[in-house]
């Protein structure tokens, strides 16, 4: 041994006398085995990771120029976007980050349901993945009020308003989130701290499980084995590779392909044709105008599709709510033992491709104007949604599935 | 003291269980009262509460069939001028409407009348839809080409498609469940309204 490396372990072995470095590596990287048939779709988990770093330096450096206050955010923005070194660039990589951040999540979500990935044991991993999908979305409208535009604030408007239509307490507490009787400097401001302080800090503890959940019941694959039931004689799965440095190369080659097209959009198109960015947040919020036509952001359509679908304020929000609720219950709705969609009945495949089609059709409907043919089209894919929930309980028990292999092919 | 010495003494468990129970009851109650200030903290403030003062419009310039929106309480308020054809359009759509008598709605009093308003010619609203906030917009033409052929004049919510007559009146099967809300207002002269207060409030606000 070289006098220099001898140096280097001697530190590294006083360092991990009095902090479990190389165990917690090895447990969570070096040793962690992950099944040796990943695909695509494996991708997504590092990338939302990557996206959610991404946000994070860029918010830091957002909020060192940002005034979150009525009568300055708007011109803050323009003095970001105008006279601050790199401002433009930052704030692009902020807002296109959000798209980018659903892109891969809902992506992330897709393997999930793909794969039975929701499925024991790794049902709390699914539960806890939903709970970051519900924090992001928080996040995310949060956000979207900062910059002080028109859609911003009706936006905002609309959201809050949606507390108002809880029966009994709803108007008090439509009334205690914004902390005045409209939005205002009081509610820029408090979405400001949750913003860039509250969330954050939940998304990173729940982060912290998602994963820490994952490696206790270990990943799944695309065929939907458990790599765990056969093992060498050093008790290792002989289906299974080191985290690192197999799935680190993979990913890290995945981050390179995702930041090119990233910066691709940022460059070329970082409004994303008025899907990132909507036109009418380019004007200063008027309390006294709704923008011609609203629309959230591209990845809150869906759901704003079906809150309009619905003909009943409250049952509207029960509707938009239990959209999303829904998908919490996902392991104890599908009851079938296989878990990969490859080795899955025709029914499973068929409800599975309506939900899909229904959530692209829903979200392309809240993009467009509430026109009577349109809200009855959201009415048939909203039920369509809905469809595939309450079919799959009965459909899924006796589900005539293909022989599933007993290791990975 | 090692680990055997600990196990041959007996370890009073009933103390160590009062212990824990009077601790968890004095911090579950010192959480609560320390919830109260953090919780409360988001009502509105004083200053928001105080900046709901009344205030007055000229209405001399509006024409027949305009519309005048003016800011209050940091809504928009619309004074509509109605034609003697607008009004007379009224009462066929009865049949149409989810509360053609105002009676679910909120409205003051002295407004809780056909035309909903205290003169029928000047019809004083706010504008925001009772659905979820948006300030709906106005659409007086028949036929307005972004609402429908059969369309006779009134308010179109763009957000979520909920429609109102000229009254503020809702139509059947739209998300909001309600008319339009009517504010507190009063004639000070032929001229000049005061909104955010009522005709019996002259002089106190």
């Amino acid at each position: 041994m070289s006098e220099q490396s001898k140096q280097q372990s001697s530190l590294l072995a006083w360092f991990d006398k009095r902090y479990p470095l190389i165990s917690t590596w090895n447990k969570h990287v070096g040793e962690y085995y992950a099944p040796k048939n990943f695909n695509f779709w494996y991708f997504f988990g590092a990338l939302a990771l990557l996206v959610f770093v991404n946000q994070i330096v860029t918010g830091i450096w957002l909020t060192m120029s940002y005034k979150p206050s009525a009568a300055e955010a708007f011109n803050s923005i323009e003095y970001i976007m105008r006279d601050v070194n790199w401002g433009w660039l930052i704030r692009y990589m902020h807002s296109t980050g959000a798209s980018a951040f659903f892109l891969v999540v809902y992506l992330h979500m897709m393997r999930g349901l793909l794969y039975g990935s929701y499925k024991e044991p790794r049902e709390l991993v699914w539960i806890l993945g939903m709970m970051l999908f519900l924090v992001l979305m928080a996040e995310a409208f949060m956000g979207y009020l900062l910059p002080w535009g028109q859609m911003s604030y009706w936006g905002a408007q609309v959201i809050i308003s949606l507390f108002g239509a809880i029966p009994v307490i709803g108007p008090d507490l439509a009334l205690w989130v914004r902390g005045d009787f409209v939005i205002s400097d009081v509610t820029l401001n408090r979405f400001f701290a949750l913003h860039v302080i509250a969330l954050p800090l939940v998304l990173v503890i729940l982060i912290f499980m998602h994963i820490v959940a994952l490696h206790q019941v270990g990943s799944n694959n695309p065929d939907g084995v458990e790599i765990k039931k056969y093992k060498n004689d050093k008790g290792l799965p002989i289906d299974g590779i080191p985290f690192h440095p197999y799935y680190s190369v993979k990913d890290s080659m995945g981050a390179v392909f995702f930041m090119t097209l990233f910066a691709l959009v940022i460059f070329y198109a970082p409004e994303g044709g008025g899907y990132f960015m909507e036109a009418p947040n380019f004007e200063p919020a008027n309390p006294l105008k709704t923008p011609d036509h609203i629309a959230p952001v591209w990845y809150f359509t869906p759901f704003y599709a079906i809150l309009r679908a619905i003909p009943d304020k409250f049952l509207g929000v029960v509707a938009m709510g239990g959209a999303i609720a829904v998908l919490f219950a996902m392991p104890w709705l599908d009851r079938c033992k296989v878990k990969s969609i490859r080795y899955r009945g025709l029914s499973f495949k068929i409800l599975l491709t309506i939900l899909v089609v229904s959530f692209v059709v829903l979200g392309w409907l809240g993009t467009q104007p509430a026109t009577p043919e349109l809200t009855k089209l959201a009415q048939i894919f909203t039920a369509l949604y809905f469809m595939f929930f309450l079919v799959l309980p009965f459909t899924s028990v006796n589900e005539k599935t293909k022989p599933v292999p007993e290791r990975v092919t | 003291m090692s680990t055997e010495e600990q196990n041959d003494m007996s370890v009073n468990l009933q103390r160590r269980k009062i212990l824990t129970g009077a601790t968890g009851v004095v911090g579950a109650a010192g959480a609560t009262f320390l919830a109260v200030p953090f919780v409360s903290s988001w009502q509105p403030s004083e200053k928001a509460k105080a900046a709901g003062a009344p205030v007055n419009a000229d209405i001399s310039q509006i024409q027949p069939g305009q519309m005048l929106t003016i800011a209050w309480r940091g809504k928009p308020v619309w004074v509509v001028r109605r034609t003697p054809r607008m009004l007379n359009g009224l009462a066929a759509l009865d049949g149409q409407l989810r509360d053609p008598a105002s009676q679910e709605s909120k409205q003051p009093e002295y407004c809780q009348n056909p035309d909903r308003a205290i003169k029928g010619e000047y019809f004083v609203v706010v504008g925001i839809c009772t659905h979820l906030g948006c300030a709906p917009l106005f659409r007086p033409a028949i036929g307005s080409p972004d609402v429908g052929a059969d369309w006779q004049g009134g308010f179109f919510c763009p957000c979520h498609g909920s429609r109102f007559d000229l009254a503020g009146r809702v139509f059947q099967s739209v998300p909001a469940p309600t008319n339009l809300v009517i504010p507190p207002h009063h004639f000070l002269t032929e001229h000049l309204i005061r909104i955010g207060e009522g005709p019996a409030d002259k002089g106190v606000a």
